[in-house]
């Protein structure tokens, strides 16, 4: 079928696998894959029906592709999705996006003047409690948000051990980019790139080369102030578990993957089925059947969403690009900045209190 | 099969709507004992299957019953494999040929063929995934274990690869080594039925969502209700409630009246529930049998 679109997903590490799995069984998609690392390529060559590129240059070359899937360690991505966009091919890329935030401004630049299909794999824009979250952030019917604590905890480094990528700050692993990026990602989402970012501890618990555990303070002007509590090396969490809690003048807003609970102290106009008091929704009402299931619905969402926009001939992602990408990498600059100088990075405005109502001397 | 089979997902902290409940039930059934209780409960009312995963905690449980001979005399395990948090945590932490070096006997042959570096014949990683299937088992020996499983996660990983030929060798392998019936867990039961035939593996076993309101269904519930008129398939209905989201009357009811199903698989941690869903069952699909 000649409207199938071409991908080829790139690395086959543990998100590339699952991207392929899930790309590969994708009704509109033509699958290719490409691993430069031996076993697995081996074993998988002789198995599936796939076609497995052992080079990323020779597969640019060689193949006629519509759209690309990068996952391989993050310090990769900015020359492997520079060189999809130079020749115009559509890209969806792994999280963090890029570990200099400037190659991140440089690429979402370069897309755009593409008009390729550019996003990235933030997950958690599509679980069904944080869009909820979103939603009624957006309402209005929270007031004033001026308090959020955005955490994530899971048992990812519990002892010393072997030295991988993901293990290696230069390589663009550690607790920060791989854990915190998301609840920061979130945060971008609701209220934009910090303009203060303070108290940023990135501290070693089993690793020697890179981050175990995040605290950071961040502020916006015009918004809230939020603390960032993360660490990897928690094995009370059976996986990886990230959560936001806010508190607005007229209520709390909390979410994680599984359900959203808002307590309203009025009931607010523009969000109607929400009444005063407690009201949660789950994900499982909050989310719609995949086409094809491996481990969440999200990851499955945010793959149909990119390849439906590619087959539909869109100039640019629904969600997660890479514009929103590099405030997301951003925050992370800022973070290792001020926890490395211990100064804070950015400029904080102070905001005048809420005004309150003039009483009488008596009137209260 | 028997009607009705035990879950074990409340047992490990696995909760489909909340994080605060599945960490109340891993606090509950942190010890053995508190998991025996309730599946003592559940014994007693007649349901002697234990569909579970082949984690740690349920070696324990595999010890306990091959103890007690005479009080678990039809006790019958499911066992569904890989555990895979196991396997991810090895791949993490030696990489994915450390991981599996890891995990074959010390001084063997595919220790041995690992070391070397070099890209492996097709037989020798057949040879490997039967000697894993077998590291699985270990834990059973001396216990019924009639049918056994392929966990969704792998099946569904294998499946999308399109890697299914891997199915084929754990169906021989159980079939051959263990005389027991080979399964799959799955969240697409359309799509992986069409694998399996084209394996030549006819009639399997699949153990699937199947709910009223289609939650999980996914390739679509009337791809799922037309699998399961075909009769090419001997389906399993797990979330039969879809996480609560349908009064259990109705759901058993509407489960009853559907061709193809041979079982149901829950979870409950307390007797009402537990006798409930035996008592509805019993209602519905006794004739059935």
């Amino acid at each position: 079928m000649g409207s199938k679109v071409r991908i080829a997903v790139v690395g086959l590490g543990k998100m590339g696998l699952s991207h392929f799995a899930m790309v590969n069984a994708h009704p509109d998609a033509e699958t290719i894959a490409c691993d430069g690392s031996g076993f697995l390529v081996d074993v998988l060559s002789r198995n599936i029906a796939t076609p497995i590129h052992k080079d990323y240059d020779t597969l640019l070359e060689k193949e006629r592709l519509d759209a690309v899937v990068i996952a391989t360690p993050s310090r990769l991505h900015a020359p492997m999705v520079r060189a999809a966009l130079d020749r115009d091919i559509h890209v969806f890329c792994e999280k963090p996006f890029c570990l200099d935030w400037a190659d991140s401004a440089a690429l979402t630049e370069l897309a755009a003047e593409k008009g390729r299909v550019a996003q990235v794999g933030y997950h958690y824009r599509y679980v069904g409690a944080f869009r909820e979250m979103k939603r009624i952030l957006d309402s209005g019917a929270l007031g004033r948000v001026t308090h959020v604590l955005a955490e994530a905890y899971g048992p990812v480094v519990l002892r010393p051990k072997r030295a991988t990528w993901r293990t290696s700050k230069e390589e663009g692993g550690g607790c920060l980019y791989d854990y915190a990026a998301h609840p920061l990602n979130l945060l971008n989402w609701f209220f934009g790139t910090p303009d203060q970012v303070t108290g940023s501890v990135l501290g070693q618990v089993f690793s020697e080369g890179t981050d175990d555990e995040v605290f950071s303070t961040l502020r916006w002007n015009d918004g809230p102030t939020a603390q960032l509590s993360v660490n990897w090396s928690d094995e009370s969490h059976r996986k990886m578990s990230t959560k936001i809690a806010m508190i607005g003048t007229n209520g709390r807003l909390y979410a994680d993957r599984q359900e959203c609970q808002l307590y309203l102290r009025e009931p607010h106009d523009a969000l109607p089925g929400y009444g005063p008091g407690w009201t949660v929704k789950y994900t499982t009402e909050l989310t719609e059947d995949a086409w094809f299931y491996l481990r969440g619905e999200e990851y499955s969402a945010q793959l149909a969403e990119f390849i439906a926009a590619v087959r539909d001939g869109k100039a640019q992602a629904a969600e997660n690009g890479f514009a929103s990408a590099a405030e997301t990498d951003r925050t992370l600059a800022m973070i290792i900045e001020n926890a490395e100088t211990g100064l804070p990075v950015g400029e904080a405005r102070a905001r005048a209190p809420e005004p309150a109502k003039r009483r009488g001397w008596f009137g209260r | 099969m028997d009607r009705l089979l035990f879950g074990d997902n409340q047992f490990f902290g696995i909760n489909h709507m909340s994080e605060g409940k599945a960490r109340a039930q891993a606090m509950r059934f942190q010890k053995t004992d508190a998991i025996m209780d309730v599946l003592d409960i559940a014994y007693d009312e007649g349901i002697r299957t234990f569909m579970c995963t082949t984690h740690d905690r349920i070696a324990e449980v595999a010890d306990r019953v091959r103890a007690n001979p005479a009080r678990y005399r039809d006790f019958t395990f499911y066992p569904c494999m890989p555990y895979a948090h196991k396997y991810a945590n090895a791949v993490t932490e030696h990489g994915m040929v450390g991981a599996l070096k890891h995990f074959m006997p010390e001084d063997g042959l595919f220790a041995t063929a690992l070391a070397g570096g070099k890209a492996l014949a097709t037989r020798e990683v057949d040879g490997m995934a039967r000697v894993l299937i077998d590291m699985e088992m270990k834990m059973f020996a001396g216990t019924r274990t009639p049918v056994i499983f392929v966990q969704n996660v792998f099946t569904d990983l294998l499946l999308g690869m399109g890697f299914t030929r891997a199915f084929r060798i754990f169906h021989d392998h159980i079939v051959e080594k263990y005389g027991a019936e080979p399964a799959y867990i799955t969240m697409n039961m359309p799509m992986l039925l069409d694998a399996l035939e084209k394996e030549g593996i006819e009639r399997p076993i699949i153990c699937a969502n199947i709910n009223k309101i289609g939650f999980r269904m996914s390739g679509g519930f009337d791809a799922y209700l037309d699998a399961l008129k075909s009769g090419r398939v001997r389906a399993i209905a797990m979330s039969v409630y879809a996480s609560g989201a349908i009064p259990p009357d109705e759901a058993i009811h509407w489960i009853s009246e559907l061709p193809g199903v041979e079982s149901i698989v829950f979870g409950a941690s307390s007797a009402g529930n537990i006798r409930g869903t035996k008592a509805l069952v019993d209602r519905y699909m006794q004739e059935a049998a």
